[in-house]
């Protein structure tokens, strides 16, 4: 069993996409109330553990445990029901639906989210432009929804992969804060990141990954005796 | 007798009124195939077979059970959907990955089994079906005779998409079809249990199929073959639409309805070949159609 505080607890996670084998036996825990990165070049296969996670990914095998309870076999739908969400790399947000509808999507799958008009209070820009079609905002704005919308559902984990990919330094900074927010909220985040500056402002550990596997582990305390060794595995 | 254009006046406005009948099962046929494509990726070649078999429950219902128009209205599209459903359950699901060019060749399959199903039960001569007495009849408006049940048949097609458009565009059970028409993994990882709305969307398209099904028999006799006679015209009509435009399919295919019958009075000859000309000039010019978006 796992430790009672240990949210999501990952074990020897493979993944494959068709024929190309893309997990080859991730294992990690994230600590409930803990932001925990996933650090690692691009294509090592952090979007794709993320993916396992939520069950988007259908060829996977291993252990995921939620809370305990065995996800490896459930269908996406009900993995979120158990109390997680899940904000995409491209962020996910719909063409077809305006910014109000894109926000209120997510169903409520537990009592306790965040209220609509404190959701509201964070992102203060989403309420202006309600009525627009949720891909007219500008990227930074679209990555506020798709963080927004999974806030009021109720979900105590959330899944945040790049969510500062592309954006200009003062969104970025900004997302900061909400990180930091959510956190202090009581939400467990599992982030997947490439920028260890940003990651190390918000996190409480790092999982570095390689070839989809978990290389090492370096708690956020530790990271600045640990620059070389991080750079190293991140080739910069 | 006044003239327009050189035609009577009660020809044109009697050829018009065909074209929105011919018009208003287009549209509802159209909805259902744009609907199923948008959502399944699945070009539903057995469309004309299901708006068929809609004719033959009600048919079977009235001759078998004693259940009349009224009744079959309601029940026909329920079986016709079951049935529907089954089919996606057991069949369809396992094509959404491939290449369209595979949901065509088994519903184009489907499609000749029901017919020929039909047509080795109760041949191909077509059975009549009655007008129920509460719409027998017609109103001498003047320029025109209209039957009663045509006009029904025209605002019962119209409030069917209406209704249909407005579930689709303005509610929240519309905000996630849409939304799983563009990203359903994404939709199904917040929760929704997609597969099941992929299953009640394919029944609901069906169930528009058996609606038309069964408002056409009093007009068309019921007839195995009269899904096929359609389906092709239909197939026209979501391609002008666009493919996936809801609104496209509904407003295309009233108004090609109209420019059928137009053409009956103008030029008779080419009455069967408009729409195909229609077709290849709408392609032509906007190669998604008029309402699609370019993918």
């Amino acid at each position: 069993m796992p430790e009672p505080h240990i949210l999501l607890s990952v074990k020897d996670l493979h993944a494959h996409y068709g024929e190309s084998h893309v997990l080859h036996g991730m294992t990690f825990d994230v600590p409930k109330g803990e932001v925990v990165t996933l650090l690692g070049r691009n294509g090592v296969g952090k979007t794709s553990t993320m993916r396992s996670v939520m069950g988007i990914v259908a060829k996977r095998a291993g252990s995921i445990r939620y809370g305990g309870v065995e996800t490896i076999a459930m269908p996406s739908n009900k993995i979120a029901r158990l109390g997680l969400a899940y904000c995409p790399e491209e962020r996910g947000i719909f063409s077809s639906l305006s910014v109000r509808e894109n926000m209120l999507l997510p169903p409520i799958i537990k009592p306790g989210g965040m209220p609509l008009e404190e959701v509201y209070q964070l992102f203060p820009r989403l309420l202006e432009r309600a009525n627009s079609q949720g891909t007219k905002l500008s990227g930074g704005e679209q990555q506020m929804l798709a963080i927004a919308r999974i806030l009021r559902t109720g979900a105590e984990m959330l899944l945040l992969d790049e969510p500062t990919e592309g954006l200009a330094p003062v969104i970025v900074q900004h997302i900061g804060e909400i990180i930091r927010e959510l956190r202090k909220r009581g939400f467990t985040i599992l982030l997947v990141e490439q920028n260890f500056h940003f990651a190390a402002t918000v996190a409480d550990r790092h999982y570095v990954v390689e070839h989809g596997q978990v290389i090492d582990m370096i708690p956020n305390e530790d990271l600045t005796a640990n620059m070389d060794k991080l750079k190293t595995y991140l080739g910069v | 007798m006044m003239t327009i254009l050189g035609i009577p006046v009660q020809a044109l406005f009697g050829q018009l009124l065909l074209g929105l009948i011919n018009g208003a099962f287009y549209a509802m046929l159209s909805l259902g195939l744009a609907l199923i494509f948008g959502l399944l990726n699945i070009v539903n070649f057995s469309h004309g077979a299901l708006y068929m078999m809609g004719a033959f429950v009600a048919w079977l219902l009235l001759n078998f059970l004693g259940m009349g128009y009224w009744t079959a209205l309601i029940v026909t599209p329920v079986v016709v959907a079951i049935f529907g459903m089954i089919v996606e359950r057991t069949m369809l699901r396992r094509l959404y990955k491939l290449d369209h060019l595979y949901g065509l060749l088994l519903t184009f399959g489907l499609a000749l089994i029901i017919e020929g199903a039909f047509r080795q039960l109760y041949g191909i001569s077509g059975m009549p079906y009655a007008v129920p007495k509460e719409l027998q009849g017609g109103w001498n408006l003047g320029f025109m005779f209209l039957p009663i049940y045509r006009g029904w048949v025209v605002v019962a097609s119209l409030v069917l998409c209406l209704g249909s458009w407005l579930l689709i565009e303005k509610t929240k059970l519309g905000s996630y079809l849409r939304a799983a028409t563009e990203n359903p993994s994404l939709v199904q990882a917040f929760g929704i249990n997609v597969p099941m709305m992929v299953t009640l969307t394919y029944g609901f398209g069906v169930a528009l199929a058996a609606i038309a099904g069964v408002l056409a028999a009093p007009i068309y006799s019921v007839n195995p073959l009269m899904g096929s006679n359609l389906i092709i015209v239909v197939f026209a009509v979501v391609v002008i639409g666009g493919m996936g435009s809801i609104l496209g399919a509904v407003i295309t295919g009233f108004m090609l309805g109209l420019v059928e019958g137009l053409t009956k009075v103008f030029y008779p000859e080419a009455a069967s070949t408009v729409i195909f000309v229609v077709m290849a000039i709408v392609l032509m010019i906007k190669p998604a159609g008029l309402f699609g978006k370019r993918s």
